[in-house]
């Protein structure tokens, strides 16, 4: 099963540093990886970083990946809402990048699976700028899944979706990542939503890692006052699942 | 359960129907691109069978195919008049539309166009430069004065915006906004020109800057289709990786291309696309900006498509125009830059209006 660490990790814009002595324990595949932190905490550099979007110090380490670091994908919070391309051809796009024009018949099987899958077949055909923001989200999902990738790197893929789909998705990412062995890291500001489908937990701020490892261990009242600046609690609700709730903004 | 098995059920249906439809929408696109072509043969046979003297089509056709049954005149009308002015309003509708198309991909911006960013502009002004003061920008070749000052500075256009590109900071608006400023900046000095040139050579200037294709040669027809058949298998090797830049850099990046590269790759490709036709038949300022518009109408955006769709659109809307502009005044051949837009504009217009989908 694939695993993967990160050693003293950084990453620059230019002269100006945005990650910085990034450390983390062996993240291994089969579950979710929940990274959370305040808006422009480095998430997405986080994420950019451990694909070889950008450059930085440090050394990210991958074991027992088929595909080594190609099998590592990003699925970035924009989606392409201005492309004249119907959502199956954006998915079919994300399947075929470097390899040739033909399209086999095999390869579009895929993509009706995938899109069955997710329950948007019935978007297949509709374009991407006709499309509300969490269906585009969903859209942008399918993209990643169908490189059937080993870790997958998922920015905020929750943040335009209604109630059911943000349940609905990650429960199928978590099912998933249970069979295929996946490593899936997801950026969530929702924090009952890292209780109830991740394993561990990372939490970045400022550019720094400032804890990680077990979620329900990472995420307690004393990282939500230092993190996040409010005054919160985590108990245990009337099914027994911790729940966090927050009493107010110090 | 039985919700359960009807829902894998429909969605199963509903997968296969998708693979089906995928296939079916292929097939109109071919249908499509085949009646361009259909349409730019029939288009390339009206234009070489008008002129000052009219031949039916069936004349044109023997002379095409069976050169040495027809008359010395008629061969000599048909293939050293009347077919490099035919194939050139085909190679440079084609070149100037590609250009445009892979402009507004790589810029993400649907105004982009040579016309549009500058560089018909700059060409304009190096014509002039030749035209009015007699400047040789590269003093060789003198009798090719003309078409080389506006290549060299169409280039020099080209080569700012790319290189503007490429700094850090610079977005794809930025990009826009500077090839405005160039528009302005060469139309400016090419103002300066013509209000001090002499009569004659200010009569040169505005027949250069209105473009027209009877200064067409078989050499100049070679040059422009030899870039044509060099750029056009470069963008249909990165096909999929041009269509991902419309998802955005974050997007394409996350697919494994290399955004930056390809950009590059991309605009120097464009730059001599769009230098060249514009060096050897002056500004046609409306190709580049419409034809892969009606491209993208017809076919969508996917470059397996979209792109042979823009050169045949681009192609179509020159090589009918230059039937248009043989007919609008009998014996008269009217500058191909002008009536271009009268000719393109009211199909447009159609396309937009009917057109209820997303064309941009």
């Amino acid at each position: 099963m694939v695993s993967l660490s990160l050693e003293k990790v950084g990453a620059n814009y230019g002269r100006r540093v945005v990650l910085s002595d990034v450390n983390t324990g062996v993240l291994r595949g089969g579950g979710l990886t929940a990274v959370i932190g305040p808006n422009a905490a480095g998430k997405s550099t986080l994420f950019k970083r451990i694909a070889g979007l950008t450059s930085g110090p440090g050394t990210v380490h991958l074991s027992d990946a088929a595909k080594g670091p190609q099998g590592i994908c990003y699925m970035p919070q924009d989606t392409g809402a201005n492309a004249v391309l119907s959502v199956y051809e954006s998915v079919l796009l994300s399947a075929k990048q470097g390899s040739g024009w033909k399209v086999k018949d095999a390869e579009l099987s895929e993509i009706d699976r995938v899109l069955s899958e997710l329950r948007i077949s019935d978007l297949a055909f509709r374009g991407l700028g006709e499309l509300s923001g969490g269906q585009r989200q969903l859209v942008s999902i399918a993209q990643a899944l169908v490189r059937k990738p080993e870790v997958l790197l998922m920015d905020e893929p929750t943040s335009a979706l209604d109630l059911f789909r943000q349940i609905e998705v990650l429960g199928f990412m978590k099912r998933l990542s249970a069979e295929a062995g996946m490593g899936v890291l997801i950026a969530l500001h929702d924090l009952n939503h890292a209780l109830r489908y991740c394993d561990d937990t990372i939490v970045i701020s400022g550019g720094s890692v400032l804890a990680s490892g077990p979620t329900r261990d990472v995420i307690t009242a004393d990282m939500l006052r230092s993190v996040y600046r409010v005054e919160a609690r985590v108990e245990a609700c009337s099914l027994g699942r911790p729940v966090v709730i927050v009493d107010g903004s110090l | 359960m039985m919700v359960a098995l009807a829902e894998t059920r429909a969605e199963t249906i509903a997968g296969a129907e998708g693979r089906g439809r995928y296939r079916a929408l292929v097939l109109r696109r071919l249908v499509l691109i085949f009646c361009l072509v259909a349409a730019l043969l029939a288009s390339i046979a009206v234009d070489m069978a008008l002129g000052p003297a009219n031949y039916p089509l069936s004349d044109v056709l023997t002379a095409l195919f069976r050169a040495d049954t027809v008359s010395d005149q008629l061969r000599v009308v048909i293939w050293d008049i009347r077919m490099p002015i035919a194939l050139m309003a085909v190679t440079v509708g084609a070149s100037l539309s590609v250009a445009g198309a892979q402009m507004q991909t790589i810029l993400a911006n649907p105004l982009a166009s040579p016309f549009t960013l500058g560089i018909s502009a700059a060409a304009s002004f190096g014509a002039a430069l030749g035209l009015v003061a007699g400047i040789a920008i590269f003093p060789v070749a003198v009798h090719y004065m003309v078409p080389i000052n506006a290549f060299l500075m169409a280039m020099v256009a080209a080569l700012f915006i790319h290189f503007a590109s490429t700094m850090r900071g610079v977005t794809v608006e930025t990009i826009v906004l500077l090839g405005i400023a160039l528009v302005f900046t060469f139309n400016a000095a090419l103002s300066l020109l013509e209000y001090l040139a002499s009569e004659q050579a200010l009569a040169a200037v505005v027949f250069w800057t209105m473009g027209s294709l009877t200064k067409a040669t078989w050499p100049k027809v070679w040059i422009t289709g030899a870039v044509l058949l060099f750029a056009v298998p470069l963008f249909a090797r990165h096909a999929w990786a041009l269509t991902a830049l419309r998802l955005g850099d974050d997007k394409a990046a996350s697919f494994g291309i290399n955004v930056r590269r390809l950009r590059l790759e991309a605009m120097l490709t464009v730059s001599l696309l769009a230098a060249i036709p514009v060096s050897f038949v002056g500004t046609i300022g409306f190709v580049g900006l419409v034809g892969p518009h009606i491209a993208r109408m017809l076919v969508g955006e996917d470059q397996r498509f979209f792109l042979p769709a823009s050169v045949l659109c681009g192609a179509l809307l020159l090589s009918v125009t230059s039937v248009v502009s043989k007919m609008l005044i009998p014996g008269a051949v009217l500058p191909i830059g002008v009536i271009t837009a009268l000719v393109g504009v009211p199909f447009f217009f159609v396309l937009i209006f009917t057109n209820r989908r997303r064309a941009w």
